[in-house]
């Protein structure tokens, strides 16, 4: 997936949370993710996160730290 | 009704509801029945058949052949019993010299105006006045035929009374000479379709049936086959029984078309289909139907069917027939293959909702069991997975929450994002009935669907709001609702999570959510919304239904959950009567959802990461089930053009079709190494296919639906399959050639396994279905006979939530280049993307998509009726030709996809549900241009496809 898709749809669920306090949020992101999102994507997510990706919202980027590891396929 | 080869019993008027009961005698024999119910229906439950004409148990009766006349003692004359109401002590003679006398006379008269070639005529032996003359003992009939309907010439003139034969209509035709004028297609067309195309012209010996137009294609009649049906002769016949004759065996099935369910016999001749008859035992539809799934079946044995399977190492080679055993040979060495290249993630699979729900969960197990990963999906996803995750959030299933009897009980129905008369037909027409009854409508919709305003119906409210601003919508209303406190707090502090519901009712309040603030976005007038509103919390039993214009928005399952938070804020849950109900748009989305066919769920709406349900199943398939997600439909595309994912199987489904943005899925399906169809026809996707395996229709296999209502419907085989295997044998010898080993005999034994591992489906059997007809799931010790209506003691989730609903704009944004916005939706005779219904007679009313655009519109752009325009947006572009209409507003064009040349959905955006993926059909920002003819991709497309469609002559 372009990196550009995927923080646009993460950013989207940061937007459906948007009106949550910072904790709660960021672990509604994190939940929602581990919940619907293939381990792919999820390493893609971290990989950007850690690299600092300037578009990932900062509580994408907060939730990305608590997101479930993907083990290698 | 022509009920008598194959008897689905007529009691001659429609049953009554009643607390009351009544008891009588007849024949000397009593019988206890509601009260307000017919003598002629008294008497048919005891087993005693008044003759009748006029009266047939679909529609009230008139009482006007005066066939069915009685003697009831210390009454004086010969009442008819069809308008005659029981009462208590009544005694009622049948049959008595006097009465056989009259009725002979009455049969006598409709003889004389008849002709008498009963040996030849389609109705023979399938002929109610065929019988009645039996049955009333006629022996002679002394007129001497003087002015009649039925002589083409008299006194070697041309008859002035003959009316020839209208064969227009493709399935059935309309021979005025045959015509008795009982008006029970008159009645039929009001009271069970609702669409009023029949009147009666002319009175008395004059009168005749009209259809207000030249003919019965070019009329309102939309071929349900109501009238058909209720007609006593072979006035109104099918065509299929004037080809081929009486059927001698009935079959209860289920159409595979819409998500409405509704149950036919299937009427047979050794292996062939004479017709589909709606059975009045059908829950789902009580004995009616609509053109799809009455006539439209001629696809099953349509020259285009594959019945072979085929292979082929590239693309771009034409198509190589080989046997079933070379096919699973050379997918399953392909899937290992890419499997051991690039892990075991690399593959995945589509289930069908078209297919039934034995063969769904054999290909979600095939891809759990067998794959090893999560990699399955389903079309769900683009169209009600929101529904999966809002309804199960706020009220913890993932399924609407009523029957459609329900409709029998709303006093207020709210319709959102849904075109029941074309989609939902037969719910439609129930719902027509209830309005008449005096039930209100509030229709949110963006455009003027046929509902707002129609023969008998009209909507109190129609809010025809800007595409993509549904939550700004029922937000407002919410508004109207907690301000002016129309809330039912009872309902509410009993039922729900008081917190989140304080913390939602604080947000709805705010000012910025009102009708007049948001009116800006909506386009719907505050006032309007404000009685909206105002309707839907006071009006009484109140019901939402809603459609893909819901759900296929960016905010879709946002918008679902705003659906749920009106309907617990007013207390409009868990009875009948009201309720929140998604309708589904193919036969069996909701069974697809159900069997696990979502990548994070097991059957049973269960998360992968459940490890106890995970073990459950580990233990049953001796495998380790995988605990990660797997990628969902548009996410595998995604995979595929990254280069992460190479092999996909495909049952019954055309995801290049039927999925946005056309060149992304083109390409993602491109990139993979093996793609497998498993379908009817070659299909869209099948162009990027190396793998055919031909498919099986719902008429040669066994299994079940589940319809939108969650209702457990039997598919039974009635003949065997022309391609040799039913779907569900394709899906396991797949598998077996993958090493699983699988051994089911029969989709009972698979529906066994669904029942002993989910446990709101325990109780279901075929046994059970077979006794009972069908049941709404859960099914099980708590309720051995389904669940109609969920929610009513509390919540599956426990308490109710409330989910606060911020409304996000689409990131679709109209603009200079692209100033209008495109929504799609679908038309009554077609269905989703026609590969069945262009492969039948249905295409004569529809046989191309059109683009609905406002005559204001049209008008700045220099294009008028008929004119081929191209359609812009941002992701492509496509021609097809327009057609004026104000149903639409202006800034709103509408179009149907039911044919591929218009390739809608290469116009259609990237765009999602931020919950589920869902794509975002329903708004595109596009430009509308006059064009003279197709687009550069439809024409490199169709050549390719023409390439990709090239099948080599088997070898010598
Ligand atoms: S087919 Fe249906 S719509 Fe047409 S005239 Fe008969 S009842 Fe009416
Ligand atoms: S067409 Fe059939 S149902 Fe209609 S009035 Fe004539 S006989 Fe009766
Ligand atoms: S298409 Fe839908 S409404 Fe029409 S007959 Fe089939 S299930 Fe019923
Ligand atoms: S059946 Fe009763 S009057 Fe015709």
């Amino acid at each position: 997936m372009t990196p550009e898709k995927l923080t646009y749809m993460a950013n989207q669920i940061a937007t459906a949370f948007a009106r949550q306090p910072e904790d709660a949020a960021v672990t509604a992101i994190a939940d929602h993710i581990d919940a619907f999102w293939d381990p792919r994507m999820r390493a893609q997510l971290i990989e950007l996160a850690e690299a600092g990706a300037p578009d990932l919202s900062p509580r994408v980027a907060h939730a990305a730290r608590r997101i479930r590891r993907p083990e290698a396929a | 009704m022509k009920d008598f080869i194959l008897p689905d019993a007529d009691f001659g008027t429609p049953a009554r509801r009643s607390d009351r009961t009544v008891t009588l005698t007849i024949d000397g024999f009593e019988v206890t029945v509601p009260e307000g119910t017919s003598v002629m229906r008294a008497a048919a439950e005891l087993g005693i058949e008044i003759p009748k004409l006029c009266a047939t148990d679909s529609v009230e009766p008139i009482g006007s052949c005066r066939l069915c006349l009685v003697e009831i003692e210390g009454r004086r004359g010969t009442p008819a019993s069809c308008t005659t109401p029981v009462a208590p002590g009544m005694k009622v003679h049948t049959q008595t010299p006097k009465i056989a006398r009259m009725r002979r006379g009455v049969m006598e008269l409709y003889i004389s105006d008849h002709p008498l070639d009963c040996l030849t005529c389609s109705a023979n032996g399938d002929c109610q006045l065929q019988d009645m003359a039996g049955a009333v003992g006629l022996r002679d009939v002394r007129y001497t035929p003087g002015a009649n309907h039925f002589e083409t010439r008299q006194n070697g003139e041309a008859n002035p009374r003959y009316i020839e034969k209208d064969a227009s209509n493709p399935y059935f035709t309309y021979d005025p000479a045959k015509c008795i004028a009982c008006y029970r297609c008159v009645r039929a067309c009001e009271e069970v379709q609702g669409t009023f195309a029949l009147t009666v012209e002319g009175r008395g010996f004059e009168a005749r049936i009209s259809t207000g137009a030249s003919d019965f294609l070019s009329s309102d009649c939309v071929s349900c086959g109501a009238c058909v049906q209720a007609c006593p002769t072979a006035t109104l016949q099918e065509k299929s029984v004037i080809e081929m004759g009486t059927p001698d065996r009935a079959v209860v099935t289920t159409c595979a078309y819409c998500g409405v369910g509704c149950n036919f016999r299937a009427e047979m001749k050794g292996d062939q289909l004479v017709r589909m008859v709606p059975s009045k035992d059908g829950k789902a539809n009580r004995g009616h139907s609509c053109v799809k799934g009455r006539f439209a079946y001629g696809y099953a044995t349509h020259p285009d069917r594959i019945l072979n399977p085929m292979i082929r190492d590239s693309i771009h080679d034409p198509w190589r027939e080989v046997t079933w055993e070379e096919a699973f040979e050379f997918t399953a060495r392909k899937f290992r293959g890419i499997q051991e290249k690039h892990g075991v993630r690399a593959i995945g699979g589509i289930t069908s909702s078209r297919c039934t729900n034995e063969e769904t969960f054999l290909v979600q197990k095939l891809i759990r069991q067998v794959f090893g990963n999560n990699n399955v999906d389903t079309c769900a996803r683009v169209c009600h997975s929101p529904t999966g995750y809002g309804l199960k959030t706020t009220l913890g299933t993932s399924a609407g929450t009523q029957d459609f009897d329900s409709v029998e009980h709303a006093d207020v129905v709210l319709i959102i994002g849904a075109n029941p008369t074309d989609g939902h037909p037969v719910f439609a027409s129930r719902l027509k009935k209830r309005l008449r009854q005096g039930a209100q409508l509030i229709v949110a919709d963006p455009r003027r669907i046929d509902l707002v305003r129609g023969p008998h119906v009209r909507a109190a409210h129609h809010l025809p709001l800007r595409p993509g601003t549904n939550v700004a919508l029922l937000t407002a209303m919410a508004h109207v609702i907690v301000t002016e406190g129309l809330t039912d707090d009872d309902f509410i502090r009993e039922r729900c999570e008081m917190d989140a519901y304080q913390d939602w009712a604080g947000f709805v309040a705010e000012d910025r959510h009102s009708p007049e603030a948001t009116e800006a976005l909506t386009g719907v007038p505050a006032e309007e919304v404000r009685k909206a509103a105002r309707l839907y919390a006071t009006g009484g039993n109140a019901a939402i239904y809603y459609g893909l214009g819901v759900t296929e928005h960016s905010q879709g399952s946002t918008t679902v959950m705003a659906i749920a938070n009106l309907a617990m804020a007013t207390g409009n849950i868990g009875r009948p009567g009201v309720g929140v109900n998604p309708l589904r748009g193919q036969n069996n989305v909701q069974g697809s959802c159900d069997m696990g066919s979502f990548p994070h769920e097991l059957p049973g709406y269960r998360h992968v990461h459940d490890a106890e349900v995970r073990g459950m199943y580990e233990k049953l398939w001796n495998v380790t089930i995988s605990d990660e997600p797997g990628l969902r439909i548009p996410n595998m595309l995604d995979a595929a053009v990254h280069g992460t994912f190479k092999g996909i199987y495909i049952q019954g489904e055309d995801i290049l079709q039927s999925d946005p943005d056309t060149k992304h899925v083109a390409s993602g399906l491109a990139a993979m190494e093996c793609v497998v169809v498993h379908d009817l026809f070659l299909n869209e996707t099948a162009n990027y296919a190396h793998v055919f395996l031909p498919g099986s229709t719902f008429l040669e296999k066994d299994g079940t639906f589940t319809n939108a209502e969650r209702r457990i419907n039997r598919v039974r085989r009635v003949m065997a399959p022309l391609n040799g295997f039913a779907d569900w044998e394709v899906t396991q010898h797949l598998a077996n050639a993958m090493g699983a080993g699988w051994s089911y005999a029969h989709p009972s034994e698979i529906m066994a396994e669904i029942a002993a591992t989910t446990p709101t489906f325990a109780g279901v059997s075929y046994g059970l279905l077979d006794r009972e007809g069908s049941v709404q799931w859960p099914c099980n010790d708590a309720a051995p006979t389904g669940t109609p209506v969920m929610h009513e003691g509390g919540f599956v989730r426990g308490k109710g939530l409330f989910v606060v609903t911020d409304y996000v704009p689409t990131d679709e944004r109209t603009g200079p280049r692209y100033p209008l916005l495109l929504t799609t939706g679908r038309i009554l005779s077609q269905y989703n993307v026609g590969a069945q219904t262009r492969r039948t007679q249905n295409s004569i009313w529809h046989d191309e998509d059109r683009l609905e655009i406002h005559p204001h519109d049209a008008e700045t752009r220099g294009i008028a009726e008929g004119d081929w325009v191209r359609l812009a947006s941002r992701s492509g572009e496509t021609t097809l030709r327009a057609t004026l209409s104000d149903r639409v507003s202006p800034g709103v064009v509408y179009t149907t996809f039911h044919h591929p040349e218009t390739q809608a959905n290469v116009v259609t955006s990237d765009f999602s549900d931020w919950a589920t993926n869902c794509p975002e059909y329903k708004v595109t920002a596009v430009q509308v241009a006059l064009s003279n003819g197709p687009s550069e991709w439809q024409k490199t497309y169709s050549e390719r496809a023409r390439a990709a469609r090239r099948i080599l002559p088997a070898a010598e």
